[in-house]
């Protein structure tokens, strides 16, 4: 498989970068600047990008990602106190500025075509490639699972550096080594001698001092800190309504606005006639949109209501969109190009030879599908933009500031520099806010607002009516067993919607989209599993409708796809679904001890009464091996889902409290989507407007959990998606055992009832 | 117009169509509540009008007929409501964007109902949507909540 890939060019997600690299790789090891420098308050001092430092000794550590609920904050804000020897009370975390310096470098990696276990020479040359493409593409994102395994050293480093020049400093104060003195709870102390200094009094003199160059990183036996749950920095601010979050940003002479965009994804504006909406109460103006993410109009207002309103009063003809009018035209685009041989990801053994003289009763076919969804965040799209003194300021609850700064200078036509993008608390992500158009709506909405602020909020319809959504796709299976029951060849081709092919134009306008998209076969091509004849497809089918990166991403799809159709492949041969992925995972014990943590967990082998079923399911996803077991029950009212057993290897958990909160998270909003959620299309619109047609799982719904956090596997892996794809087959597997019935097209709701 | 909002009189200038939640986030300044779809259907809103839990999305200023409580005025002397306080103790939130109207729903159920049983729970909370699943934390800080509330 891997020489295959070596032939193409190495590619972010789908976006050649070799160039880049070739330009000039010698510069790559020079640091970036130190943002912090530039804006310090008289006498506080900064010793790298993520620690600053005041006269009075508050402590900031900057967590340069977005917080959305993962946890990011106090996470990252521990691997700089670990080394630092403080408690997390004792400091403050910020987001801090936009810059290079705070580049995630891990979020490409996991971008390339090579699955998590792959250790050849060819993989960890890619993978050290994709640092430097890294350095020189300084993206500032927060996604892909990637937060924590890019700043676990860099992070920890950057305490440990400061902590080294604070002892220096001190050193030099006492008259003693540094190597004999101690630190903690803020201070440097002479032991000898009992004398201490606080961090605040030694941080000017200390950040004059040359960085050490070799520092030893805390054991992990040392650790007081990581390894263990800690207070959430941000939960006081949560459970006391603090205005924390983009929708709540306040300034000086603001006014309110809102948009209103084609609703014909990528359709233009045809007319547009706002005399009576001008006319209403409390409105400013409207403003018609033209951008390269989408065409419609704003409203600026005096309230957010009246912005509302108006926009409800505006007479718009809208053009049509580049894509089939409904849903039955786009499954036809997707079956069309089934016929197509597509790229082939995995490709072990001979499939072919092995379906050329099968027989029938060792022959299962199967078609899958599942639907486009919408991320629907609880907090709707929004972003607070201001012109001014040809300086654009943007406040946003988004994933990406270094692309809203790209894109919104480039819409405001002012340099890079003249914009700041301000990052807030978001609520919710989920990959929606990686996209820039809320933001580049609100800077048109400036443009036209005489250098005031405007705060600009979608609707909720307008929200649902206008994601990225996640692709729809459609699997075409088959596989052969042999005589024992056990699968001989797997063939597996998925069709869908390339979702780097639909970003790439939006996020970068200026780049070329090539060659494959791994996203289109994460979690079908790299799983753990070892079939002799073993082969998986992705087909990018033609079809305009924007989609985007949604919780887990491609293993949203094709975790449900790969293990709804194992779970097929153990009825068929008469094998227990555990038993079954047990002995294809046999090379890998990770895999293994997870299913069997589970299994054991779950006592999945006692026998249930009846009305109850279990249903099983493992997708390896972000580095971190996932399995899960669901268990329904019949009742009255429906399927009722009673409890979720999760067993999880993240290879290092930095923080089980938070871990165990996202494998929940993301298991609950896996099932949300598996048992009723679906975004269709008529008349070349979204049919679903607001939670009432797009609902998520409620109180009453939500299982009880139980969760265990291994630490069986070599690497870190992520944690704020993995929970998410092994949860929907799961659900999918328990109803086949409840009720006998394979239920191959999301959401079960179309065909079965739930509770 | 003249409201009552966390105990202080307020004086806005709103057209008395207007929902109670636009009102009071663009017009009196109140940020706690928030905004989640407008068709009280998610819940997100949530304030306390006469005691009672109302979605303030759907409510118009106009027919408003009693004091308000916001998320910002549940503590009372610079202490965390009891709900409040299990809230952090179980540490509920994640992104904590619907937790205000989470809070101020179970803050309600609790002065009905001192010690919920589960369907009671899902029956007052229910119409809060999370879509972090932080449902199974909410459950037990409404329990840890409802004890707090007894022994104090």
């Amino acid at each position: 498989m891997a020489g295959k890939i070596a032939r193409r060019t190495f590619l972010i997600g789908a976006a050649a970068i070799a160039g880049g690299v070739a330009f000039g790789y010698y510069s790559y090891r020079k640091p970036f600047p130190n943002p912090l420098e530039g804006g310090l308050p008289d006498g506080d001092a900064t010793f790298n990008p993520y620690v600053k430092i005041a006269p009075d000794n508050t402590i900031t550590v900057i967590a340069p990602r977005a917080e959305m609920g993962q946890g990011v904050a106090t996470t990252l804000a521990a691997l700089v106190a670990e080394e630092l020897d403080l408690d997390l009370a004792a400091l403050k975390v910020e987001h801090g500025p936009v810059a290079s310096a705070y580049a995630n470098i891990a979020i490409l990696r996991d971008s390339l075509p090579f699955p998590v276990f792959d250790d050849s020479t060819l993989a960890n040359l890619a993978r050290d490639g994709m640092e430097v493409v890294g350095k020189f593409l300084a993206v500032q994102a927060t996604g892909g699972s990637s937060t924590t395994i890019d700043a676990f050293d860099k992070m920890r480093h950057a305490g440990a550096a400061a902590r080294e020049m604070l002892k220096a400093a001190a050193a030099k104060e006492f008259g003693v080594a540094a190597a004999t003195l101690t630190t903690r709870d803020a201070k440097v102390t002479d032991p000898a001698s009992g004398r201490s200094l606080t961090y605040g009094e030694l941080a000017a003199a200390a950040a004059k001092l040359a960085p050490p160059r070799e520092i030893a990183l805390r054991e992990r036996s040392e650790w007081r800190l990581l390894g263990k749950p800690q207070m959430r920095t941000d939960m006081r601010a949560k459970v006391t309504g603090q205005p924390i979050f983009g929708i709540d940003v306040d300034l000086p002479d603001m006014l309110f606005g809102t948009v209103r965009m084609n609703p014909h994804l990528g359709g233009a504006v045809v007319s547009l006639d706002a005399s009576e909406a001008e006319k209403m109460l409390g409105v400013i103006k409207v403003v018609p949109i033209k951008t390269h993410l989408g065409n419609g109009f704003g409203v600026i207002a005096k309230s957010t209501w009246h912005a509302f309103r108006a926009a409800d009063a505006v007479k718009v003809e809208w053009g049509t969109a580049p894509y089939p009018a409904d849903s039955a035209g786009m499954w036809q685009v997707l079956a069309d190009a089934a016929a197509q041989n597509g790229s082939v990801m995995r490709n072990d053994g001979n499939v072919e030879a092995q379906f050329a003289d099968a027989s029938p009763e060792r022959l299962i076919e199967a078609e899958y599908r599942v639907p486009f969804l919408a991320h629907a965040a609880m907090e709707p799209m929004n972003a607070t933009a201001q012109l001014e003194d040809g300086v654009l300021d943007i406040w946003a609850p988004n994933q990406a500031p270094s692309l809203l700064r790209t894109l919104c200078a480039r819409e405001a036509g002012i340099a890079e520099a003249k914009c700041n993008v301000h990052v807030t608390y978001l609520g919710g992500g989920f990959g929606r806010r990686l996209e820039a158009d809320y933001a580049l709506y609100a800077t048109k909405l400036a443009q036209a607002a005489d250098g005031r602020p405007v705060k600009v909020t979608w609707t909720r319809e307008e929200d649902i009516t206008h994601d990225a959504y996640r692709p729809a796709a459609l699997g075409r299976f088959r596989a052969r067993l042999d005589e024992t029951g056990m699968p001989v060849a797997v063939d597996l081709k998925v069709i869908s919607l390339s979702i780097m092919a639909s970003v790439l134009p939006r996020f970068y306008p200026m780049l070329m989209a090539l060659g494959p998209d791994k996203t289109l076969t994460d979690g079908l091509f790299n799983q753990p599993y070892t079939i002799p004849n073993y082969r998986v497809a992705g087909v990018k089918a033609e079809l305009a409708v924007p989609v985007g990166f949604w919780r887990s991403v491609g293993n949203s799809v094709n975790g449900f796809l790969h293990e709804a159709f194992m779970d097929e492949i153990a009825t068929a041969g008469g094998i227990d679904p555990v038993e079954l992925r047990k002995r294809l995972m046999a090379n890998y014990p990770t895999a293994v001890k997870v299913v069997e943590k589970v299994a054991a967990m779950s006592n999945w082998a006692e026998k249930l009464p009846a009305g109850k079923a279990k249903g099983f399911a493992f997708v390896l996803s972000f580095g971190s091996w996932v399995a899960e077991v669901v268990q329904i029950a019949e009742t009255p009212q429906g399927i009722l889902i009673e409890k979720v057993w999760i067993a999880a290897d993240v290879g290092t958990a930095l923080d089980p409290g938070i871990i165990e909160a996202q494998l929940t998270s993301g298991a609950v909003f896996g099932l949300s989507a598996a048992i009723g959620q679906e975004i269709t299309f008529a008349d070349g619109i979204v049919e679903q407007t607001n939670f009432h047609d797009f609902d998520a799982m409620r109180m009453s719904q939500c299982p009880a959990f139980e969760v265990a956090i291994l630490e069986n596997a070599p690497q870190m892996g992520g944690v704020g998606e993995i929970g998410t794809p092994p949860s929907l087959p799961a659900l999918a597997n328990a109803v086949f055992a409840l009720k006998g019935k394979r239920i191959r097209a999301l959401p079960l709701n179309k065909e079965v009832t739930f509770a | 117009m003249r409201l009552t909002v966390d105990g202080q009189e307020i004086d806005i200038d709103a057209d008395p169509d207007m929902p109670l939640l636009w009102a009071l986030r663009d017009l009196a300044g109140k940020k706690g509540l928030k905004f989640g779809c407008g068709i009280a259907a998610c819940g997100a809103c949530t304030v306390h009008v006469n005691g009672e839990a109302v979605r303030s999305c759907t409510l118009l200023v106009g027919q408003l007929d009693g004091p308000v409580t916001t998320i910002e005025g549940l503590s009372t002397g610079g202490k965390l409501h009891p709900v409040q306080q299990a809230w952090l103790e179980e540490q509920v939130p994640q992104c904590g964007y619907c937790q205000s109207g989470q809070i101020m729903s179970a803050a309600a159920l609790l002065e009905h109902t001192p010690s919920p049983t589960d369907a009671e729970i899902d029956e007052a909370m229910s119409g809060n949507l999370c879509r972090c699943g932080t449902y199974p934390r909410i459950r037990a800080a409404i329990k840890r909540a409802a004890a707090l509330k007894a022994g104090a």
